[in-house]
């Protein structure tokens, strides 16, 4: 499933609670609840990215020529946030996360429902992310 | 119109001058619990900003027409209202601002670079909003000033001994909150100021949570400075207050140069105006100083007695049943405290708190709250905090608590 299928789907979801933001929300920390446990030693200041208010803890693995990323929050908003990219971009070749269009932000209006100072927090995750893909790749093409 | 507020009815009539309040966020009626970062504006500061363009807009000062001398006029008479309102000894000892850290970072170029020289201390607490550290922080690199840290005890109350400990001939100025936006304590700032004198050092108090709350007066106190917002008292923003004392200010260099604050230019040798223009650069926010003016007399319509008594029955219900709910962390529990209550639940963000609340239409605030030497303090990353002002019911308290129980119970 490439990542604007994923994308689609994450959109249909959110579609489904007709712009209810406490839906919304509580959908989110649904889907925070879901990821896959952060390995311990990496929860430190290596692998963090700072937002506003909240920690946000991100990592990645290459595994068969596919990027994995781990992520974790202090809080369990922007743990759910995180989780959308991860879903998103995970397990995609490093490649395809450099091309990759995440548009699905604006689709699901979460600026109405994380605000600005939220927004350039997840603006800070998809960079690092990114830069993730972009090691990666460099790796790859020595 | 002079309102009581002995009931219910009162209140309601006392809202009706908020327009703003009487709407729905994200589903649900609004509750603003969010006072300490700014408070709503009633209906006559609102008409005074329209009616000040509608009718006399125009240059103040220095201009000869009719309508010149009209605004010139509403932004003077707001000086003396201001004057009068913290009962300062003349209106030229009131300067307008942009606001409160404007009035603070003011005072610290302007005195502290008089005063200031090398090995000299500044004294401020470790209660301060960030815009009373990082002015003085500047002034001392500059200098080569030393910046103290009068501590506080766990209830977040200034450990008044050490403050004593830490007075000396090199103590120049003392800066210090009145009430502390993040703790609600309620300084003795008197008590400060006169021990500061007896070492020579001159006090600068930043009001800004306090002159909403409680009356103020400079003379009483006998502060050198004392700074505060237009907009945490129920009037506009970009709109600041600094009194000073005449001798001080005549004494301090000018903090900005420009038009209205010369007396004579020229390429060798400019003079400069008498207080208060001397600080006064450029074309000042008239609008929002006549509008002002209008929130004072809305205060006063009240009166800070009321104000007070009825915020602080909303703190202490709101404290009271927030207490109840397990794992309940109260930040700043001082004998003297404000309408503020700032606190954590264990194992709950505050973070998530604010975003949930949001949700169901009540607005608080959570983080740092510009004092982040503070969350060092206490060893927390922020808190969440409500802060209540004379327009807050006691249903939209019970409805906050209630709203914040259930949240509680579902994340943890």
């Amino acid at each position: 499933m490439n990542i604007k299928v994923r994308q689609e789907e994450i959109i249909e979801e959110f579609g489904l609670l007709d712009g209810d933001l406490e839906m919304s929300i509580n959908y989110l920390i649904e889907l925070g609840d879901q990821l896959a446990p952060f390995p311990k030693n990496n929860k430190n200041d290596d692998f963090i990215v700072k937002g506003c208010q909240s920690k946000v803890w991100l990592f990645a693995q290459e595994e068969d020529q596919q990027v994995i990323f781990h992520a974790d929050s202090n809080t369990v908003v922007t743990k759910g946030l995180v989780s959308l990219l991860v879903r998103v971009l995970s397990g995609h070749r490093a490649e395809e996360i450099l091309n990759g269009d995440i548009y699905f932000p604006d689709k699901i209006g979460m600026g109405r429902f994380i605000g600005s100072q939220r927004s350039n927090g997840f603006s800070a995750m998809i960079k690092q992310m990114k830069l993730y893909a972009l090691a990666i790749n460099i790796k790859d093409k020595k | 119109m002079t309102l009581t507020l002995k009931d219910q009815l009162d209140l309601t009539t006392l809202r009706k001058q908020f327009p703003i309040l009487d709407q729905s966020v994200n589903g649900n009626p609004l509750i603003y619990l969010d006072n300490a970062a700014t408070t709503q504006k009633p209906l006559a500061v609102i008409s005074e900003i329209n009616r000040y363009y509608t009718e006399d807009n125009a240059n103040i000062h220095r201009g000869i027409h009719t309508m010149a001398e009209r605004a010139t006029t509403a932004y003077e008479n707001t000086r003396k209202s201001v004057a009068q309102f913290i009962n300062a000894n003349e209106s030229e000892e009131i300067i307008f601002t942009k606001g409160c850290t404007d009035s603070i970072n003011l005072v610290a170029y302007s005195l502290g670079g008089y005063l200031l020289k090398p090995g000299d201390e500044v004294l401020i607490s470790c209660m301060e909003h960030h815009s009373n550290i990082v002015p003085w922080q500047l002034i001392c690199e500059k200098t080569k000033a030393v910046l103290k840290i009068m501590p506080i005890n766990d209830k977040g109350e200034l450990i008044f001994e050490e403050f004593l400990n830490l007075l000396s001939e090199r103590t120049k100025i003392v800066s210090m909150v009145h009430i502390s936006n993040t703790l609600g304590t309620i300084n003795p700032v008197k008590e400060v100021i006169a021990a500061a004198h007896k070492w020579g050092a001159k006090v600068l108090i930043d009001g800004a949570q306090a002159t909403p709350h409680n009356k103020i007066d400079v003379k009483s106190l006998n502060c050198d400075f004392y700074a505060f917002s237009g907009h945490k008292m129920y009037g506009p923003t970009g709109v600041g207050v600094l009194y000073g004392k005449r001798s001080l200010l005549e004494a301090i260099p000018p903090y900005q140069g420009g038009g209205e604050m010369i007396k004579e230019v020229s390429f060798t040798q400019t003079t400069y105006n008498e207080i208060p223009f001397k600080f006064e650069a450029g074309t000042p926010n008239i609008a929002g100083v006549t509008a002002l003016n209008k929130a004072i007399e809305f205060v006063q319509s009240i009166g800070l007695g009321q104000i007070s008594h009825h915020e602080n029955a909303l703190l202490l219900r709101a404290t009271t049943q927030l207490s109840e709910i397990e794992g309940f962390q109260p930040m700043g529990t001082a004998s003297e405290k404000a309408s503020v209550i700032s606190f954590n639940f264990e194992g709950v963000h505050p973070f998530d708190l604010g975003v949930l609340l949001d949700a169901k239409g009540i607005a608080i605030r959570t983080g740092h709250h510009c004092t982040q030497p503070l969350m060092d303090r206490f060893k927390v990353e922020g808190t969440a905090r409500a802060s209540f002002a004379i327009y807050n019911t006691f249903e939209e308290v019970d409805q906050f608590v209630s709203s914040l129980s259930n949240l509680i119970k579902k994340l943890r």
